[in-house]
């Protein structure tokens, strides 16, 4: 009976470290910009779900398209609608893992994040250096990277070409809290 | 024996766990996202507010200003000496404002008669991927027809004016078919003779099939029903348009055997027929302004 209870401790210890270490939150924001002499476009998604394992140096993300929100409600149509055709494509998903060394205590820690980006249906291997900010009981991160839309297969047509940035700028910033 | 299944199990319970963990970061979101966010707006069921004369489920939005131009040239079968109808043309003029997503105003002025309109929009229901299955709007209309005759000195403000209420119900099947049906009841002041119907009813049905995504083919049919307007002979109307999107323009090109462009003009007095040849092409052009800032 005691070696149960023991086993039993043990199972619960091991599951409680695996997961303190795991963040998540589901309102993580990501911002995207295109800047030409024509047009500044810029749409906010505040419904991203993300995830970071600490001990693995894993980390995902997950968004619906149709979240980002634009200060022109025709642009949102249109983004939906022509650009990222959210209908078939739904979603944008991040897996990966990172590099650098994250300590469990208070602090700033620049890591470099490598994995795939998959959206409108078309998966790239991406690079983003970010920051992870260890805070008690939660964890915070920043990091800004570029995407060319012609990598996604997302085609601008020449009529607005002037308008839309080759390179669009994304920001990212996540408050997780443990999984529980 | 016992001990050795306790340890068997903690093993696979640890395996598995650690398995979980590890390649299923990614999935743990997909899973929790489903279940939080499987339902929303459907959007886009129509490019434009009007499919061809018919209007649709769309609507400008919030602080945003839609000017619309709308063009029918002669009849095609006016021939080479009219350049098949374009020495003359009829216009409209249109702007439609959104007070808020779901309702919009607006006012007209066609040449056709030098009639005047002004028009309200509102979505009533909205269609979305879980749950509701339809968009539906009700739209209503009053027109009043300032053209001079001379010969009818009667013709007081009340005799100018008509009215049209229309039931918009759509639905977007898939990322390119959507579905429009109509019903409508037209109420003309002034009829010609006591035969003719003061109220009127008609069935509208519509839709549109995207060739590219930024280009779609519609159509319309308005079914006017038997022995409500018996005086003159009306046909009904059929329309076919190629919507062309760009930026914050949108431009149909349009076949139709109506030349007026607004309800009761539409619906209950179209004289051409397409198989007489009597068709007016035209177009809509629809620019959209926007003074929202969220």
């Amino acid at each position: 009976m005691k070696k149960y209870i023991l086993l039993l401790a043990m199972v619960a210890g091991m599951l409680a470290t695996a997961s303190a270490q795991t963040y998540v939150t589901r309102n993580g924001q990501i911002s995207f910009y295109s800047k030409t002499s024509l047009e500044d476009i810029k749409a906010t998604n505040k419904q991203v779900f993300a995830a970071i394992d600490l001990s693995k140096k894993t980390v995902a993300f997950s968004l619906l398209m149709r979240g980002f929100l634009f200060d022109k409600q025709l642009m949102q149509d249109h983004f939906n609608e022509n650009y990222v055709e959210s209908d078939k494509f739904p979603k944008a998903t991040f897996n990966g893992s990172f590099t650098g060394a994250v300590e469990n205590k208070p602090g700033k820690y620049p890591v470099q994040i490598e994995g795939k980006l998959t959206l409108h249906g078309v998966t790239q291997p991406v690079t983003i250096p970010a920051v992870l900010e260890v805070q008690s009981g939660s964890l915070s991160g920043t990091a800004s990277f570029s995407v060319k839309p012609a990598d996604y297969k997302i085609e601008i047509p020449s009529v607005v070409k002037d308008k839309i940035a080759q390179q669009i700028t994304v920001q990212v910033s996540i408050a997780g809290t443990p999984l529980k | 024996m016992k001990r050795i299944f306790v340890y068997v199990v903690l093993l696979l319970v640890s395996a598995t766990h650690a398995g979980a963990q590890d390649s299923s970061l990614l999935k743990l979101l997909n899973d929790s996202m489903d279940v939080q966010h499987n339902h929303y707006a459907v959007t886009g069921t129509f490019k434009a507010t009007q499919l061809v004369n018919l209007p649709t489920t769309e609507s400008p939005a919030r602080k945003n200003l839609q000017f619309m131009i709308m063009h029918r040239f002669g009849k095609l079968n006016d021939g080479a000496y009219a350049l098949f109808g374009l020495d003359n043309a009829e216009i409209r003029f249109g702007l439609d404002y959104g007070i808020t997503n779901r309702l919009s105003v607006g006012v007209g002025r066609s040449s056709y008669d030098k009639t005047f309109d002004g028009s309200l929009k509102y979505k009533v229901l909205q269609q979305s991927t879980t749950g509701m299955p339809v968009s539906l709007s009700a739209y209503g209309l009053v027109t009043h027809f300032t053209q001079r005759y001379s010969d009818k000195p009667y013709l007081n403000a009340r005799f100018r004016t008509s009215y049209t209420a229309q039931l918009l119900l759509a639905r977007k099947f898939n990322s390119n078919l959507s579905l429009l049906l109509a019903p409508a009841f037209t109420h003309i002041n002034l009829v010609p003779t006591p035969q003719d119907k003061n109220d009127v009813f008609t069935l509208s049905a519509g839709g549109r099939y995207k060739i590219t995504r930024r280009m779609a083919i519609t159509a319309e049919y308005n079914y006017l029903f038997n022995n409500q307007v018996v005086s003159t002979d009306v046909s009904r109307s059929l329309s076919f348009g190629w919507d062309i999107e760009t930026g914050g323009h949108v431009f149909q090109l349009v076949f139709s055997n109506s030349r007026g462009m607004t309800g009761p003009y539409y619906l209950t007095k179209t004289t051409g027929t397409w198989g007489n040849g009597d068709i007016y092409f035209g177009f809509n052009i629809t620019r959209n302004f926007n003074w929202s800032k969220r």
